[in-house]
């Protein structure tokens, strides 16, 4: 049988304020345990919650960004369950009246197509605590550092029919929120966290199917195994003829596995009710104003810029212009090298291909956008060959030197491209093979004699000690050989 | 309006309270009258009333984003039953 997927996405994404959402304990990450949890957080008796101005503020630049209404007169609701790391006993969040209201984001399609996601809504509420599940003497390890750190949680409409969609969704929001400014992106610190709502239906059904929730999937790449996974694991047990059971799930990245989470039915019966410590949120149109006037460039407008002002193509400008700091770091590399395509080449090739092997954010890259820039220079003025380039680079990612010219001098990379010199090796070379000219100069076929020229080079990079600049000899080998 | 034993053993587990058995009936008693009251008070014309969040009709006051509370770790965990390497140990949980 042919199925259709249905999925959609719940995005929590912490927000960069500097104190909670109700008190003034800091959000610092990496603090030792519980010094930055306060009466409030510990939801001591007699403690009132005070809303973060800020978080509003972010909340409703998200909102602009994302094309949504934002509601005027928000409220906070209670919900309602038990666990260690929520010491009152609910979660503060936004149920009726959130304050961003319906909203969209267009999202790149491999197919070049664009295709339009929409945003059922996006509230304020605070974090949970960590549970610490090692071994304490049989019991578990608390720490409230986290409890109460504003989130806004995005809820997506079931609009993605594949991994591949949802994960460009999941991208598009994360540059969004990081252009923004609002959220520092992080998600090996948990910084954003992916829930994944997959259902299946059979192919052109008007029905929906019965749905489970994939929960805390905290990389791009985990989210699309688990939607795998997940996809997989319905199919199998409705082709079975089975039902699927409606529930959340946990997926284990490392095994590539997942279990039920949550079997008792009262465990959502969250009793809502709107929280009596807390008074409605009025946002006036100046409030909203002043956020829109702080809008930085977001992807889709840099996306467009980057067309125009670097003449890159959609692709590339996509991508480039999806990560805030990568594309700080492109517009550094192109600025100083004066070559975009160069540039974008590196920056989406050796650089990223470098930082996702050492699982590094762009802002921990130990080479800078302008450093890249001067080798892009030299590789544009025909100083160095490419394969020149890669050791520079290499020299400069380790930090061996930080001047690419000095790197040129002291490797000896500089390429020979004295033409003079370089006519001199090649007649010593074909010189020194009689039969490979002949050979050459027999075929006919224009194809084979472009390969047969591979087997000069060997020996010309030999005779020029690896310095001769590879696409003159190619000019070279060409006129000689063909006269 | 009654309300079921049933109900009562939900939100007893739902508020984790432990009601024994010979509260049941007490107890179906005393929140029957106060849903009675609540009847009571649905049965009021609210038609032309905007329904609110609130009792009080005033908005909520924002604060600046400003870091105002200090490490007081020692105070709150000098009255936890248990903690350790400055985490609350609390009896073991299993997700």
């Amino acid at each position: 049988m042919q199925w259709d997927i249905v999925i959609g996405l719940e995005i929590h994404v912490q927000l960069a304020t500097k104190t909670k959402i109700f008190s003034g304990s800091s959000t610092a990450y990496g603090a030792e345990p519980n010094t930055q949890a306060n009466a409030v957080d510990l939801a001591m008796p007699g403690t009132l919650p005070v809303p973060n101005e800020q978080a509003f503020r972010y909340a409703v630049m998200f909102g602009l960004a994302v094309n949504a209404e934002i509601e005027r007169r928000s409220v906070f609701e209670r919900k309602n369950y038990f666990y260690p790391d929520l010491p009152k006993g609910y979660q503060t969040t936004q149920l009726e009246r959130p304050i961003v209201g319906p909203g969209y984001v267009d999202i790149d399609l491999a197919n070049g197509e664009t295709k339009r996601v929409r945003i059922h809504h996006a509230h304020l509420e605070e974090d949970a605590g960590k549970s610490l599940h090692e071994d304490f003497h049989g019991m578990t390890g608390i720490d409230l550092n986290r409890a109460g750190t504003p989130l806004i949680e995005v809820v997506t409409e079931p609009d993605m029919t594949n991994a591949d969609e949802a994960v460009a969704f999941a991208k598009k929001l994360h540059g969004i929120v990081t252009s923004l400014g609002i959220c520092d992106g992080d998600m090996s610190q948990g910084s954003m966290r992916f829930d994944v709502n997959i259902s299946l239906k059979p192919k052109g059904s008007d029905t929906l199917g019965t749905r489970t929730e994939t929960k805390n999937l905290n990389s791009f790449r985990f989210m699309e195994q688990a939607i795998a996974h997940e996809v997989e694991r319905q199919m199998d047990i409705l082709e079975d003829g089975g039902a699927i059971v409606q529930e959340t799930r946990l997926y284990n990245g490392d095994r590539d596995e997942s279990r039920s989470m949550r079997t008792k039915e009262e465990a959502n019966d969250y009793r809502y009710f709107p929280c009596p410590d807390l008074l409605p949120v009025e946002i006036d149109d100046a409030f909203i104003d002043e956020a829109h006037n702080s809008l930085p460039e977001l992807p889709d407008a840099r996306k467009v810029r980057f067309k125009e002002q670097y003449g890159l193509n959609d692709y590339d400008a996509g991508l480039l212009a999806g990560d805030s700091q990568l594309a700080a770091f492109f517009e550094a590399a192109a600025d100083r090298g004066k070559d975009a395509k160069l540039a974008s080449n590196w920056v989406q090739g050796e650089f990223s291909a470098r930082l996702n092997a050492e699982e590094k954010p762009v802002a921990d890259s130990p080479i800078s956008g302008e450093q890249l820039g001067d080798l892009v220079v030299r590789i544009a003025d025909n100083t160095i060959s490419s394969a020149g380039a890669k050791k520079v680079f290499e020299a400069l990612w380790t930090g061996e030197n930080d001047s690419v010219d000095a790197i040129i001098d002291a490797k000896g990379l500089k390429q020979v491209s004295d033409t003079g010199e370089l006519e001199k090796m090649v007649d010593e070379v074909l010189a020194s093979m009689p039969d490979q000219v002949a050979q050459y100069q027999q075929e006919s076929d224009p194809k084979k004699q472009k390969k047969m020229l591979g087997g000069f080079m060997g020996p010309l990079m030999k005779a020029s000690k690896g310095q001769g600049n590879p696409k003159l000899f190619n000019e070279i080998l060409v006129k000689k050989l063909g006269g | 309006m009654t309300i079921s034993r049933t109900d009562i053993e939900k939100v007893a587990v739902l508020a984790r309270i432990r009601v024994d058995e010979e509260q049941v009936s007490a107890l179906e008693k005393d929140l029957g009258n106060i849903l009675d009251l609540v009847d009571q008070l649905s049965a009021a014309d609210t038609d032309s009333v905007a329904p609110m969040a609130h009792p009080l009709d005033a908005v909520q006051r924002l604060r600046a984003d400003e870091v105002t509370e200090n490490n007081e770790r020692e105070a709150f965990q000098a009255i936890a039953p248990a903690t350790e390497n400055g985490l609350y140990l609390v009896p073991r949980v299993i997700e």
